[in-house]
């Protein structure tokens, strides 16, 4: 791996962490999964059209994000049905559209040398989101309390959500050549589930997801590479005996 | 929402209705809300009252108008929240949020937890961990910290202890009697209504009336609203 490479899946990693720990809050960590399956059929349309496979997820998973967040007024149980009828009918198509080599690629991630293309867009993406985060989290956590509260607050609800939603989609765009489509969901919400165990505060929380975020990331690409496997279940892995881990931890105080 | 209300009133609603699918929840609502004043929203169960502050505060649909006084800054305290239990959020997490989203300084928090009555190591605790009573004190304290001149407070004692209510209500009393703050809040004490309001609001499926507590506090109007005898006796003193 080299050292742009390796400060790309860094980046991603970091992003996923900051967002995961919002999801993780917000109770989404079960949209992140049948959401990160959109990704397939852009990837599929992508290669159809010989253009980079992320860009395709990214148009999808943008379009996705938008659908979710245009539905969210209705009834919570309307929202739910659509999502998993509609995204698990794209992992299909996708699944159809995409085959070989390229469809195992796309569901668990590939190695592969990164394009000067995706580097620098993993490079931009990851900063955007990181950004977002740091700007509008505290417009998030009074949104997360209560969005009614967050409006008095002068806080544009429906604009922060859909901002939101779309930096979710694209951190899942981000990691999709790591992890794949099926594998990048758990790096956003495994870390960001051990870090709130951990946690007192709001602060500690997005550190430590970031830094298991990270620490999966680099130890489990470290791990893989040495195995001769790819990475992306290494890393998943990774995290999830991380988690594990703080399980040993001794609950500190009511709630978890 | 738009601001072009008559110099005296913060708020004016005129023939305001919401409804969800086929319900109507709200039909054809008239009020205005002087400033400085406290207006008391009481009604059965279902009649509309969460209804009507969410509508004011711009989260639900409407149809008619509703007009804030330019210049207001709501502080609107909801009924009781859904939270996620093992939140790592604590109370001073929350409320430096909002001074931060205000873009003003953290100084002010300390005095509001005192005000509210919450202690200092209550609130570097997680907001899950708070008790009911607590949580509703910390919201409070939230509305606050926006240095608002509007209150909107949805059964804000809810939950809290007898001592509690009492405090909590000559909190607000004393805000917007030393501060000229107007509040609107939602009640199901009459005797609070009472103490606390210079106007009331009724709502109910079969009527809807505005006035001061004594006109609309009567047993006749309370059987009307409520739809059975309600027990309660003013004392003139």
């Amino acid at each position: 791996m080299t050292i742009e490479s390796l400060l790309v899946a860094i980046g991603m990693a970091v992003a996923a962490g900051l967002i995961g720990s919002f999801a993780v809050m917000k109770r989404m960590s079960l949209a992140a999964d049948p959401l990160s399956h959109v990704a397939l059929p852009g990837i599929g349309i992508a290669l159809a059209l010989h253009i980079q496979p992320v860009f395709g997820a990214v148009v999808m998973l943008a379009f996705a994000a938008l659908l979710v967040w245009a539905l969210e007024d209705r009834a919570r149980a309307t929202t739910e049905s659509a999502i998993g009828v509609l995204f698990s009918a794209a992992l299909a198509i996708g699944s159809i559209m995409t085959t070989g080599e390229d469809l195992i690629e796309a569901l668990f991630g590939g190695a592969g040398v990164l394009s000067r293309s995706e580097k620098v867009f993993g490079f931009l993406v990851a900063s955007a989101i990181v950004l977002f985060i740091l700007i509008s989290k505290n417009s998030l956590v009074i949104m997360m309390v209560s969005p009614d509260v967050a409006r008095t607050a002068g806080i544009d609800v429906r604009r922060l959500d859909l901002l939101y939603l779309e930096a979710f989609a694209l951190t899942i765009a981000l990691g999709l050549r790591y992890l794949g489509v099926l594998l990048m969901g758990a790096l956003i919400i495994i870390p960001a589930v051990t870090a709130k165990r951990l946690s007192h505060g709001l602060n500690s929380m997005l550190w430590f997801s970031v830094a298991l975020s990270v620490s999966s990331t680099a130890l489990g690409s470290a791990i893989a590479a040495h195995l001769h496997r790819e990475a992306g279940p290494v890393i998943v892995l990774v995290a999830t005996a991380l988690f594990l881990l703080s399980l040993l931890a001794r609950p500190q105080r009511l709630g978890d | 929402m738009m601001a072009a209300t008559s110099a005296e009133n913060v708020l004016e609603v005129s023939h305001l209705s919401v409804r969800f699918g086929a319900t109507q929840v709200l039909a054809d609502l008239s009020f205005n809300v002087a400033k400085g004043s406290s207006v008391a929203i009481i009604g059965p169960n279902g009649a509309g009252k969460t209804v009507l502050l969410r509508t004011l505060v711009g989260a639900l649909q409407f149809s008619g108008t509703v007009r804030w006084s330019e210049g207001v800054r709501i502080g609107y305290v909801p009924q009781k929240l859904d939270l996620e239990r093992g939140i790592p959020i604590t109370a001073v997490d929350f409320l430096s949020a909002r001074t931060a989203v205000a873009h003003k300084s953290t100084a002010g928090i300390r005095s509001v937890l005192t005000l509210v009555g919450i202690p200092l190591e209550v609130a570097q605790q997680p907001i899950g961990t708070m008790s009911g009573g607590q949580f509703q004190r910390l919201l409070i304290a939230f509305s606050l910290v926006g240095d608002p001149n509007v209150l909107l407070l949805d059964e804000p004692t809810a939950g809290v202890d007898e001592p509690g209510q009492e405090h909590l209500n000559q909190l607000v009393r004393r805000l917007q009697q030393n501060q000229g703050l107007t509040v609107l809040f939602i009640s199901h004490e009459l005797s609070v209504v009472y103490q606390n309001a210079d106007h009331v609001l009724c709502l109910s499926r079969a009527r809807t009336c505005f006035g001061p507590p004594r006109t609309i506090l009567t047993p006749d109007l309370l059987r009307d609203i409520y739809g059975s005898e309600v027990s309660y006796h003013v004392h003139d003193n």
